[in-house]
């Protein structure tokens, strides 16, 4: 299976801009589905983006983010080629992991 | 009786009108059906009327309307939502079927860039056909159950062929057959009328208004409104095909929706894909 995170680095100067793009239902828990049962809340509550060995960006999540979520941020300090390793957790714990590399 | 070549060169307002016009004498009078005329009519109007939208930016939806959207849009674009559709849809159309054949057995050079010859009529079956059909069909043909025709498979399906096709040109053919022409009438017949309790036909929106606010959003114009398709839709917060978006225009003027695949709904997607002959495709497209 194709890996549920894509990433885009693009190191530009001293400022390396990442955006991403994770695929997860992200059920919030208050939806039903179409025979009324509630569909249990299935979410990510870790985000994180490792540069280094050390933490960029780190997000705490709930249930209120939308499906499929979209990232965008950048940080100083990294150089084109270097690899950045994503990884999240939901609270089922289930979790994905995948090392781009900065271009 | 106006002549057509007269309305044509008159304001864009009035082509509007003359359009609505004879839509209506046809039905009952029976002219003779004249598709590339119509074809012609409809995209001067168009182009008569956002004279500074370039011709193939039409198929951009609302965001030809729009600057501002435009801009969001094409940031959206350096990373589309619909590229985990597109990377499934690839994946399932390389999987073989249980009995070894694959979908490029059911199509016309193995399925790949061919997405602008869609729909088209068959004149065996004397029906239009679209890709959407034709999928399903080759999936019955090889033993598997169809997909549903509103999202999901499918729609990742028809946006992988139609990313195969980008930037082609719609090529509709109309054969020389008077059920072909039907369908067509049918189809514009179909836009043009008046339904459900708001009164709203497709043109009221897309014809009369495109680049409008409708609450929140900027209507896209028709021409070229199905070059897009399939699209991933921020309200849906998924992917939709050319039956969704039928099914969910007739919903929002409070319409009863047909089923997808519904007579009309094949010759209305035949008649709008006719007349936006020429223009590129740009599916899968990404909408607010």
């Amino acid at each position: 299976m194709a890996s549920s995170i894509r990433v885009r680095a693009t190191a530009n100067g001293d400022i390396t801009e990442v955006q991403a793009l994770i695929q997860h239902p992200m059920d919030s828990g208050f939806v039903k589905d179409a025979k009324g049962e509630l569909i249990p809340a299935h979410f990510i509550q870790e985000l994180k983006f490792e540069y280094n060995g050390k933490d960029v960006f780190v997000a705490d999540w709930g249930p209120a983010v939308s499906k499929d979520p979209y990232v965008k941020f950048s940080f100083k300090g990294a150089n084109k080629g270097d690899d950045l390793k994503i990884s999240w957790t939901d609270n089922k714990g289930a979790s994905d992991t995948t090392i781009a590399k900065i271009s | 009786m106006m002549k057509r070549p007269a309305a044509i060169l008159l304001g864009s307002a009035f082509v509007a009108l003359a359009a609505f016009a004879f839509a209506a004498t046809r039905v009952v009078a029976a002219d003779k059906i004249d598709p590339a005329a119509d074809a012609k009519a409809f995209q001067n109007f168009f182009f008569q009327k956002f004279p500074n939208v370039k011709r193939e930016d039409f198929v951009n939806g609302p965001y030809s309307m729009n600057e501002d959207m435009k801009r969001q849009w094409q940031e959206k674009e350096e990373f589309p939502p619909y590229e985990f559709a597109l990377d499934a849809g690839k994946e399932m159309f390389a999987t073989p079927f249980k009995n070894g054949r694959t979908y490029a057995d059911c199509f016309p050079n193995g399925g790949i860039g061919i997405r602008q010859n869609y729909p088209y009529f068959d004149e065996k079956e004397g029906k239009v056909v679209t890709l959407e059909l034709a999928l399903n069909r080759c999936r019955e043909a090889n033993g598997e159950a169809p997909y549903s025709y509103v999202k999901d498979e499918m729609a990742s399906l028809t946006a992988y062929m139609a990313f195969t096709s980008r930037g082609k040109p719609m090529d509709i053919r109309i054969p020389d057959d008077p059920r072909a022409l039907e369908a067509f009438e049918n189809g514009k017949r179909y836009f043009y009328a008046r339904r459900g309790q708001m009164n709203f036909s497709c043109a009221s929106c897309h014809v009369q208004s495109p680049g409008e606010r409708i609450r929140a959003e900027i209507l896209a114009p028709a021409l070229g409104i199905l070059n897009a398709l399939p699209i991933y839709r921020s309200e849906w917060s998924g992917m939709g095909t050319t039956s969704r978006r039928f099914i969910t225009c007739n919903s929002q003027t409070r319409a009863v929706p047909l089923e997808p695949q519904a007579d009309e709904y094949r010759d209305v997607e035949y008649f709008l894909s006719y007349v936006a002959n020429g223009l590129p495709i740009s599916g899968p497209g990404a909408r607010p």
